[in-house]
């Protein structure tokens, strides 16, 4: 088993994405550096924060196309995965147009506050390695106000005031909406999943 | 080390927080607070080492409250494994922090602790609570504030109501009820929860998105995974 390179987005909150693989006795690394990006076995793709501030440092660090262009297993987490989408209505931001979608924001709705922040149960909508030995209606952690709507390349949903995607995928690349670094046994065995297997 | 007192006050010590973290973690805890509680009235910033550690051996959220002071020291806390800040003294203090920091980092890092007490029938907050000698009221009331820090960029409200921190008689139904009123941010309820039907009364009465407590799982007098089996026997979503 190769490296993980983490993609720094300029976001904070990436030490708990380096010691959830450290858990896992997987070696990870933050990094902008784009030939270390693409030498890696595995990329992810992390985000917290505005989706335009994310999408300017990936443009100056000129990673916008070392991005598009990988060719091994990416997971984008959280804004990660919002920005593997073509777009979000947050900031009216392009993103990298890699998977179809647009984030759009969370309606508010009676017993569904947004920002959604809390244990989400997520059901399979297609087939994902990454769900492998993970039960169907399983609880994962979310926070965010932004999401993707469910589309065919929708892998598995959740429910907040409207069905949306949790995670998305196309060819090599996968975005989770949720933060499997912080969503307990199933978290750790979906981050398992993409160092052994893949997406 | 970890403290707990009685309505802010006469705090001993409950144990080790890298024991007591993994300890909540295994048994199904669905986030944890750590609160620097001396923090604010020091004038000093949290010891932020303990952070790192904590995040190293946890695998569920976790979010750290005190001394946070600016968008720097958010940032440090954010960078050292925290999901979620939470500020309380400073936000009274200077509002817009809260706006700077959710531009920042997103709403959904920024949550606003508000500690909160009845008078002759309305309801007030309260700062620097950490130290009872500098304990004193902020001059605002309650739903106020609610609401202004929700215009302010606010992504979740942990609210104390002092009346009943750690007396262990139930949580604050109706002031928490008035508050989720006024919200459209995600509230937790925090002080007073004494039994496991406590907790069911709030989510079922006051429909909170969550229920803090501290001195009932300190002393396991409340085992979380019961606690959980509770909720769900109630029809409480919850996640076991």
């Amino acid at each position: 088993m190769g490296s993980v390179a983490i993609i720094d987005s300029g976001g904070a909150n990436i030490a708990s994405l380096l010691y959830a693989f450290d858990r896992l006795d997987t070696r990870a690394e933050l990094t902008t550096n784009a030939d270390m990006i693409r030498s890696a076995s595995r990329v992810v793709l992390p985000g917290v924060g505005a989706a335009r501030d994310a999408m300017e440092r990936l443009q100056d660090t000129g990673l916008v196309d070392v991005i598009r262009n990988l060719t091994q297993p990416v997971l984008g987490i959280c804004l990660g995965m919002q920005l593997l989408c073509d777009a979000s209505e947050e900031d009216d931001v392009q993103c990298l147009g890699i998977i179809p979608g647009i984030a759009g924001r969370l309606p508010v709705a009676e017993d569904y506050p947004v920002p959604n922040m809390g244990w989400c149960q997520t059901h399979y909508a297609g087939h994902s390695g990454l769900l492998d030995g993970i039960d169907d209606g399983s609880y994962f952690y979310y926070l965010h106000s932004y999401a993707v709507p469910r589309t065919s390349n929708t892998l598995a949903t959740a429910q907040h005031a409207t069905e949306f995607s949790a995670v998305i995928g196309k060819d090599n690349f996968v975005g989770a909406q949720f933060h499997p670094e912080r969503s307990s046994a199933a978290g750790a065995r979906l981050l398992r999943n993409f160092v052994d297997k893949g997406v | 080390m970890v403290v707990k007192g009685v309505q802010f006050r006469n705090h001993r010590v409950v144990g080790d927080i890298l024991e007591l973290a993994r300890r909540y973690c295994d048994e199904g805890a669905d986030e944890l607070v750590f609160y620097d509680i001396t923090a604010s009235p020091d004038a000093r910033t949290v010891d932020r080492g303990w952070i790192t550690r904590v995040a190293a051996v946890i695998d569920i959220p976790f979010c750290v409250a005190g001394g946070i002071k600016s968008v720097a020291d958010a940032e440090d806390v954010l960078n050292k494994g925290a999901d979620k800040i939470s500020i309380n003294s400073p936000a009274l203090a200077d509002p817009e922090l809260i706006t700077a920091m959710a531009t920042r980092f997103g709403s959904q890092c920024v949550v606003i602790g508000i500690d909160s007490r009845e008078e002759n029938g309305d309801y007030f907050v309260y700062q620097y609570t950490g130290d009872p000698d500098k304990t004193s009221a902020a001059q605002r009331r309650t739903l106020d504030w609610v609401c202004n820090v929700q215009q302010l960029g606010a992504g979740e409200i942990v609210l104390n109501c002092m009346n009943q921190d750690g007396v262990r008689s139930g949580y604050d139904i109706a002031q928490l009820s008035k508050v989720r009123a006024a919200s459209d941010i995600p509230l937790i309820a925090s002080g007073g929860a004494g039994s496991m039907q406590h907790f069911v009364d709030v989510f079922r009465e006051a429909r909170v998105d969550g229920a803090l407590a501290a001195s009932v799982f300190h002393s396991a007098e409340i085992p979380i995974p019961d606690l959980k089996s509770h909720l769900k026997a109630a029809n409480v979503a919850i996640r076991t």
